[in-house]
């Protein structure tokens, strides 16, 4: 099992290196552009298990550890 | 009064601390490294500058996990003195002894130079040796130091006189263009609830010698030293 994890600067924090893309993308002529966000992605790879009992352990590994709740948002999926 | 700086993995700033307290403020310092889980009979301990763990997933978050910071967790919870230098103003908002979080900069650059802050209160064991007011000559040098909280925490920061240091011009004014990193309301330090918890991004120990170009650093530390000569051991809380 493998658990893919996005972490997203929330809406509310301003993200100075989307900001950037954001002017690069447009000085290279890349137009229609509305905005540009960056966060991380990670995976973890499980031994397996119960994919109940998984989806909590990494629900609290990302509130704990991988994302901080003041600045960020994640998602995540678990693939058998 | 003695002092307990701790070194991680990646800190930098521990020696310049330690230098501060020993060779100019004369204070007994020892180190405490990150693995151990006691803190020994230090009475403020010092949460100093670098990139502890490589600054890895987020500044600060793996320091919050080791042994030392538990204890250290601990001995603020029992209303013992802490200062987060820098890193350590991260590390400290990462394991929630401060409200908010560090950002990168607003303008993506690592700024290190010496700045102004002044000091927006004195009611607490880490400015009350300065005057209200007082604009301090202090360097930073960090590339996540741009302050962020939700608004009602700014707001909560603030009705509390939770604010100890303001990014501001020489002579004292809160302007935007004083503001090196985008923090919020530039913020520059606070402290927690109880008073006892103190972070910021400026480097006072690296501003306690004319020789290094300030000596203004030195007024952090003093107000340390005075508020534990009052016997004021215990925090003082706001009405």
């Amino acid at each position: 099992m493998k658990a893919k994890i996005i972490v997203m600067p929330k809406k509310t924090v301003l993200d100075p290196q989307g900001k950037t893309v954001k002017h690069a993308l447009e000085s290279m002529n890349f137009t229609g552009i509305k905005e540009v966000r960056i966060g991380k992605f990670m995976e973890i790879e499980l031994e397996g298990g119960n994919k109940a009992e998984l989806q909590k352990k990494i629900d609290e590994a990302c509130h704990k550890l991988l994302s901080n709740p003041v600045i960020e948002e994640y998602t995540f999926e678990i693939h058998e | 009064m003695r002092f307990g700086v701790i070194q991680f993995p990646g800190s930098n700033c521990d020696q310049d601390a330690y230098h501060a307290l020993v060779d100019v403020l004369g204070q007994p310092t020892r180190y405490i490294w990150h693995k151990d889980t006691t803190l020994g009979d230090v009475d403020c301990v010092v949460v100093p500058g670098g990139f502890s763990y490589g600054d890895y997933l987020r500044t600060g978050a793996i320091a919050r996990f080791s042994p030392a910071m538990k204890a250290v967790i601990a001995h603020a919870e029992s209303g013992g003195l802490v200062i987060g230098i820098c890193n350590g103003f991260q590390i400290l908002c990462e394991a929630h002894l401060l409200p908010g979080a560090l950002i990168r900069n607003r303008g993506l650059k690592l700024r290190c130079e010496y700045l102004h802050v002044r000091v927006e209160t004195t009611n607490s064991p880490f400015t009350n040796a300065c005057r209200k007011g007082q604009v301090l000559r202090i360097p930073i040098a960090h590339g996540e130091g741009n302050y962020f909280a939700e608004p009602s925490v700014i707001e909560q920061l603030q009705r509390e006189d939770r604010v100890l240091l303001r990014y501001c011009t020489k002579d004292g004014a809160i302007t935007d263009d004083a503001n090196p990193n985008g923090s919020l309301d530039n913020i520059a330090g606070i402290c927690n609830e109880r008073r006892n918890v103190f972070g910021l991004m400026p480097h006072p120990e690296r501003a306690c010698e004319l020789l290094l170009g300030s000596e203004d650093g030195k007024l952090i530390f003093n107000s340390i030293l005075q508020h534990t000569k009052a016997g004021r051991h215990e925090a003082v809380r706001v009405s």
